[in-house]
């Protein structure tokens, strides 16, 4: 694994993708460390004396190319309001990498992602790291109404998109869980990850579980250091406390206390 | 060049900038960083004779410049780390110091005994100011003849440098720390974590799942150094001082108080090279004031 660091970003990008979530764009000076589907940057919030600790954020894009990391950001309290105002041009100070990925599927698998609101940025970033053919893939989105569902057209070749929303405004009507494709096709893939609310991914992991499926999904207890020594972002597992930050935020559901 | 060794009795530091226990692991998630090297100690995560799964989540709370925390001596008790962990950590070269904790006396005796073995081990850390498990803990550090009790059976068993970690929660801890120098402990800490609480109003309920917890960062700066102050003219013995320090300027103001260490805590969660940050900042300090040691500014506050 790469050693973790602190570095300096360039905001190269900040801008809304719709009512409560902002794409913000992040350019190093040098060579970028390897990042997987699922690590996460902690990011210390400039400006603002309300916040002391830093806030967490999944990875959601990096090209090694240009030496950029995206990131969605919902907005959620003062940390990540803040960060949605700071303007192009400034340096925002980040830890990474942090955290274990998603375990990457095989050639084989048949894979069903499945994203709740911001939630869905790891689920693109594992859709395009997968290596899988695009019949392989299906990503089902949830969101509250079309206005909060982000739509990342570049991202179609990646895999089938799936829509559903709680009023019924794009996609099918509900929850994730109660989506055709999750209701009567589960037992066709392979392997299953969520990311999203807490208990969306309860419920993927209930279904997935019953039905013997490999389910990955991504917490995101509240946490103050990110790597491993305060003990704040714990979870209770099948191996006894774990941190979220170090031991996660990737968790087989098998080993989740759910 | 500047002379930045620290002694704390016999045992000596390469520069007075320790980690503070709970805030850096066992030193192996610091050296993902860099080389703990740069340190001259490292206190590692508190350890109790029996493995402890630490309290419920949610175990913190950001509040005003600093956080609450609740975490409650998580640790996989002393044999699993004297056989697991400590193997892979004794020859970092740096003081490796255990923060040693109890429920009871013969908790603390049996785990400093054990401790005491490990010869990388360079000092011990007494740890009776935890204010966050039921039994033991803080409730050894605030009164004078429990932390006299336990510092004296402590003190029997433990040929190492021994640290007595001190409460802030007490009416006068210059007292508790002269019981505990009578005790025979080499040097006092100063100082662990206020307890305080945080609510959420629209909930109605706690942030965290022991209401209580501690508070640290750079809100308890004022009152940790007067504390240490007050400790300085109080003892003979070392004083390491600690509460909200976040760089070389806060590190400073504590030893001009009279610590002869300081000891990073929460600023560590903030950014990790924090604490070699401060070992810069003080060298270069002693180089703008043109002086030659540390140890010039220990307790070298005018008034």
């Amino acid at each position: 694994m790469s050693k973790k660091e602190v570095r300096d970003f360039l905001i190269i990008e900040n801008r809304p993708l719709n009512n409560s979530n902002f794409f913000i764009k992040l350019k190093s000076n040098e060579n970028l460390p390897d990042l997987f589907p699922g690590q996460f940057v902690n990011i210390d919030i400039p400006e603002q004396n309300e916040v002391f600790l830093r806030r967490p954020f999944s990875i959601f894009e990096v090209d090694y190319n240009d030496n950029t990391i995206s990131l969605i950001v919902k907005i959620l309290g003062k940390g990540s309001k803040k960060l949605t105002e700071i303007g192009i041009g400034k340096t925002l100070n980040l830890v990474l990498p942090l955290g274990k990925g998603f375990t990457l599927p095989e050639k084989s698998d048949k894979v069903l992602l499945v994203g709740g609101g911001s939630g869905m940025a790891p689920m693109l970033f594992l859709a395009k790291k997968s290596g899988l053919l695009k019949g392989q893939v299906h990503l089902l989105i949830g969101a509250r109404a079309h206005s909060d569902h982000i739509v990342l057209n570049e991202y179609a070749e990646y895999g089938h998109f799936f829509y559903a929303t709680d009023d019924g405004t794009f996609g099918e009507k509900g929850y994730v869980t109660q989506h055709s494709v999750f209701k009567h096709s589960l037992s066709d893939y392979t392997k299953v990850y969520a990311c999203g609310p807490l208990g969306m991914m309860k419920a993927v992991a209930a279904e997935a579980k019953s039905q013997n499926i490999f389910c990955e999904v991504s917490l995101e207890n509240l946490m103050a250091c990110g790597f491993g020594v305060c003990l704040c972002c714990i979870e209770p597992t099948t191996k006894g406390n774990l941190c979220v930050c170090t031991e996660g935020p990737v968790f087989n559901v098998n080993d989740l206390k759910w | 060049m500047v002379n930045l060794i620290t002694k704390i009795k016999d045992l000596e530091l390469k520069n007075p900038v320790m980690t503070a226990s709970g805030t850096s692991g066992f030193a192996e998630e610091l050296n993902d960083f860099y080389d703990v090297s740069l340190l001259g100690a490292v206190l590692l995560k508190g350890i109790t004779l029996h493995n402890r799964d630490g309290n419920l989540y949610p175990r913190m709370a950001e509040t005003a410049s600093g956080m609450l925390n609740a975490v409650g001596l998580q640790n996989k008790g002393v044999d699993y780390f004297i056989k697991h962990i400590y193997p892979r950590i004794k020859d970092y070269d740096t003081n490796l110091i255990a923060n040693v904790n109890g429920s009871t006396v013969e908790d603390y005796i049996e785990v400093t005994e054990k401790i005491n073995e490990l010869p990388n081990i360079s000092a011990i850390e007494l740890n009776i100011s935890c204010p966050n498990v039921k039994e033991g803990g803080m409730a050894f550090g605030i009164s004078c003849p429990s932390a006299i009790a336990v510092t004296h059976e402590v003190r029997k068993v433990c040929s190492k440098t021994l640290i007595v970690k001190l409460s802030p929660n007490v009416t006068d801890i210059a007292e508790i720390a002269k019981a505990v120098e009578g005790q025979g402990a080499d040097s006092v800490s100063l100082v662990n974590t206020f307890l305080g609480m945080a609510i959420d109003a629209e909930k109605r309920i706690p942030l965290l799942s022991t209401v209580t917890g501690g508070l640290s960062g750079p809100a308890i700066k004022p009152i940790a150094l007067r504390m240490v102050w007050q400790v300085y003219n109080a003892v003979k013995i070392p004083v390491i001082g600690m509460g909200g320090i976040m760089n070389a300027t806060d590190a400073i103001e504590f030893m001009l108080a009279g610590a002869s260490a300081v000891q990073v805590g929460t600023a560590i969660f903030k950014d990790p090279f924090i604490p070699v940050q401060i070992v810069d900042g003080i060298e270069n300090y002693l180089e703008r004031h043109k002086l030659n040691s540390v140890s010039e500014i220990v307790g070298a506050l005018q008034i």
